[in-house]
């Protein structure tokens, strides 16, 4: 049952002021989620953060800097007590790297909503699903509760649910190319098969492409670069908050018809 | 009594000599809060519970992490 039908059927269900949305047991009002990569500076990702009303940040695990302990830290910034720290396998390429990124990160952190990537190569980042459905069914057993970017393929969107992601989020475009999203229609299909939450990651470049992606359904949208590359970033995160609701009220609206002509809003009747 | 000898360990690929006796000593002497980094001691994470219990031993592999921004 889409969202749409829901509200048809039970206008409480969807239709409150709030309308949030739970992944894994955890609920959030926000469904924009945003990345920590690439800003000037700390400040300007943490106003960023608060512009854009994200409720979850990704962060990516790495080595502490053994030779400037003293250096400013993202939890200085970002308090992981307000904003869900959600943090990513960036960088990995196969299973295993991923698996003991993501058994770190739960250590720092204590969290088990984790968000896995496994990447076939550097040029196009694109997942390689293999090690992703592979990787996400070992973190599974082990208690985490992953989102899984992936593919644009509904089969494979289908296998990640069945061995435990608890959340699909394909990419609408490569990984920081800011393209869009190029590809609704088997962005609809996996919306329209998934029974955990989707979100579009990756792809989004500016505020309509977001709104391109809550307006299919998804239920919520991942960027990084689209803020973080934009020359205010702190305007472009509140455009994105805005884009995001827009996109996700007029999905839920339920938009007209297409029509191949002119169709007149004013009447004929009564014309002098 | 004598001081002990120090140890010698690879930390974050490397080579590191120390007189920490615990993970959670050297976490410190590295001017870090072990309470905001994890730690892969010899392949294996070492829970933060068990950071300060943790001895070293020469020869050691560690991996100290924290999180960074990324997307």
């Amino acid at each position: 049952m889409t969202d749409q039908q829901k509200i048809a059927s039970d206008p409480a269900d969807d239709s409150s002021p709030d309308d949030s949305w739970e992944v894994a047991g955890h609920r959030f009002t926000s469904r924009l989620i945003v990345g920590t990569g690439k800003y000037k500076d700390f400040a300007q990702n943490a106003a960023a953060v608060e512009a854009s009303g994200a409720q979850i940040v990704t962060v990516a695990v790495r080595r502490v800097n053994i030779s400037d302990p003293g250096q400013p830290v993202l939890m200085d910034y970002i308090d992981p007590k307000k904003i869900t720290y959600l943090p990513n396998t960036a960088g990995c390429f196969t299973a295993e790297d991923a698996i003991r990124t993501l058994r770190l990160a739960r250590e720092a952190g204590g969290w088990d909503l984790v968000k896995l990537e496994v990447l076939g190569e550097a040029k196009t980042l694109y997942p390689n699903m293999v090690e992703t459905i592979r990787a996400c069914e070992v973190l599974a057993k082990e208690g985490f509760k992953p989102m899984v970017y992936c593919t644009d393929d509904p089969i494979a969107a289908k296998q990640l649910e069945d061995v435990g992601a608890v959340a699909i989020m394909p990419l609408g475009a490569p990984i920081g190319s800011g393209l869009g999203i190029q590809n609704q229609v088997t962005i609809r299909l996996i919306v329209e098969g998934a029974s955990v939450p989707v979100l579009v990651d990756a792809g989004v470049g500016t505020a309509s492409d977001a709104a391109v992606a809550m307006e299919l359904g998804c239920d919520g949208v991942l960027m990084n670069t689209a803020i973080a590359e934009a020359k205010d970033p702190v305007r472009m995160a509140r455009a994105m908050k805005l884009a995001v609701e827009a996109g996700r009220l007029a999905y839920l609206s339920g938009r007209m018809g297409r029509r191949k002509y002119a169709d007149p809003s004013s009447p004929l009747a009564g014309l002098i | 009594m004598t001081r002990p000898p120090a140890l010698s360990l690879t930390v974050n690929g490397d080579q590191r000599r120390t007189h920490a006796a615990s993970i959670a000593d050297l976490v410190r002497e590295l001017g870090l809060a072990p309470q905001k980094v994890a730690v892969e001691h010899n392949g294996e994470i070492a829970p933060r519970s068990t950071l300060e219990a943790v001895l070293l031993a020469d020869g050691d592999v560690l991996e100290i992490v924290h999180f960074v921004g990324g997307g």
